[in-house]
């Protein structure tokens, strides 16, 4: 799709495709059969950018036509190469940073004050942790113990411009969101089963919201991609979209 | 105009079990009534109008009606993406209130003086926007809200305006309150339209222009606008600067005729404080009135 679309980010969409394959096989309470069911949980994606991985799923979950991938950021299509609710399955459009979580809460309140039973989650990047709003939104959701709230970080220590560490150190991460008063779990973002077992047993602690520290690898599963700032931005050429792809379907079996 | 628009609100609440009023850390001494009766659908959001906004969206995506209110620019400007994206760009039923419209906030300063805000809420996508002049016009932009949940911003004065006239009917075009010359027009928006009332009662009969209460901003039609376009010259009149505001929606439907004037707030006002009034004086509203 990025290659096709000539687009970037392909790097950041790569690091949180195992978390959402867990998520969208087991986690997620939906119907891809019908998309605004009442109950389902709410998935928003709040690093937009990354979206080519978040469409292929829900065209994997059947959600739309996965031939549909193939006009991904093309005239007149609705894949947006920042995520767009004009797609099923997706419950919200971003693109600018920092707007995910705000919204969430809005969500996880309204589930709380009118008792109902589902799910929020949101998935964040941590360049977009550099946003006010989102540290505006990390001290009301445990104001409100909004513990039916779920903030995953897809931590894969690359931003914009540069290293995490370099532009604007995060860590202590953990520490930071437990002293904000969350329930915290770090895992390794690409082991599957690491994934399921803590997104099993929701909330993390009783009365809080929870955030799950995924540890990623920048352009996961693509030996050139993995870790390399580039492919924040570049598009494959055909020669490396046959190599990737190559890569991947050799992991994948 | 608070007051009137807290008890409005509680009216349709009792009616409507979608509203829900979020403030962003203020509103003491008005808000509480609404919070002591509906308590599950009141939320202060602290001050942090980013998350507040994003907060409205998110409940409103989940089939509330959500009322932001704050003071001034800080639940429009201060948060101005999220209220883009997040409410217009979803067409999420967000209604943002600013109270302190125009100067009404004169002594407290710069950063208390709501003179762009219209020219910005105006260009957002999917907004209706309002800008009432008195406590009347308030209570019927809230009953219409009520009826129509939307992306609106309702930008309100503070407390204590009095009401101005009784002329009803937002929807059905500018509001005649004033009979007079039938080639002179006064359009104001907001409470600065007493000016413009004044003015008109000092002037002898033969002299005295027609006035019109305009509180829709948006969306302005030909159509709307209908008992304008037979006067040869209209003058608008806002708490506001030229740029973006009550004027140029009017220069926009209007152009090229009739003959429209600005009397707006200057952008120098920056370093000024005072009373509504004084600054109102300072700005030379009532000179310009007089000149044109």
């Amino acid at each position: 799709m990025v290659a096709r679309a000539n687009a970037s980010h392909i790097g950041g969409a790569l690091s949180m495709a195992d978390l959402l394959a867990v998520l969208y096989s087991g986690v997620l309470n939906i119907r891809p059969e019908d998309p605004v069911w009442d109950s389902r949980d709410r998935f928003i994606l709040s690093k937009g950018h990354s979206c080519t991985s978040l469409y292929a799923t829900l065209a994997l979950k059947k959600f739309f036509q996965i031939e549909e991938l193939e006009s991904y950021g093309k005239d007149g299509s609705r894949l947006m190469s920042h995520i767009s609710h004009h797609v099923p399955g997706v419950e919200f459009s971003t693109g600018s940073l920092g707007h995910g979580l705000p919204f969430g809460c809005g969500k996880a309140l309204a589930a709380k004050r009118s008792g109902k039973n589902w799910r929020t989650f949101v998935m964040l990047s941590d360049g977009e942790l550099d946003e006010g709003s989102n540290w505006e939104a990390i001290l009301f959701a445990p104001q409100h113990k909004l513990d039916n709230l779920v903030a995953i970080v897809d931590y894969n220590k690359i931003q914009s411009l540069g290293s995490v560490a370099d532009v604007m150190e995060l860590d202590p991460l953990a520490d930071k969101f437990r002293a904000f008063r969350w329930g915290v779990k770090e895992i390794d973002g690409h082991d599957h089963s690491a994934i399921h077992e803590a997104l099993s047993t929701l909330p993390f602690e009783p009365g809080k919201p929870s955030c799950l520290i995924a540890h990623t690898l920048k352009g996961k599963g693509v030996d050139f991609m993995e870790n390399n700032l580039q492919w924040h931005y570049s598009s494959p050429k055909p020669d490396q979209l046959a190599e990737a792809l190559r890569q991947l379907e050799t992991e994948a079996n | 105009m608070r007051t009137a628009f807290i008890q409005e609100l509680i009216l349709q609440a009792r009616k409507n079990p979608t509203i829900f009023l979020v403030v962003g850390d203020l509103g003491f001494s008005v808000v509480e009534p609404f919070a002591q009766e509906f308590p599950d659908r009141f939320l202060n959001a602290g001050v942090a109008e980013q998350n507040m906004t994003g907060v409205a969206a998110g409940l409103a995506s989940e089939g509330y009606h959500v009322f932001t209110y704050s003071i001034a620019n800080f639940p429009t400007l201060r948060c101005l993406e999220q209220i883009r994206n997040d409410v217009c760009y979803h067409s999420l039923p967000v209604t943002v209130v600013s109270v302190g419209a125009g100067m009404a906030y004169g002594n407290l300063g710069y950063s208390h003086h709501a003179v762009q805000d219209l020219a910005i809420m105006r260009t957002l996508p999917n907004i209706t926007v309002f800008s009432p002049a008195d406590p009347g016009e308030t209570r019927e932009c809230v009953q219409w809200l009520s009826l129509n949940p939307r992306p609106s911003y309702l930008r309100i004065g503070k407390a204590g305006e009095p009401d101005l006239h009784s002329v009803r009917g937002i929807f059905d075009g500018p509001l005649r309150v004033c009979e007079g010359r039938p080639d002179l027009a006064i359009v104001a928006t907001g409470s600065v339209l007493k000016l413009a009332l004044d003015f008109a009662s000092e002037q002898a009969p033969e002299k005295r222009p027609t006035v019109f209460s305009i509180p829709l901003i948006k969306p302005l039609s030909l159509e709307f606008l209908e008992k304008l376009q037979s006067f040869k010259k209209i003058i608008a009149l806002e708490e506001h600067v030229r740029e973006g505001g009550l004027f140029a929606a009017l220069c926009e439907v209007l152009s090229p005729t009739p003959h429209i004037k600005s009397i707006s707030i200057s952008e120098e006002m920056k370093n000024v404080v005072g009373s509504q009034d004084y600054l109102r004086n300072q700005a030379e509203l009532k000179e310009m009135l007089n000149r044109a």
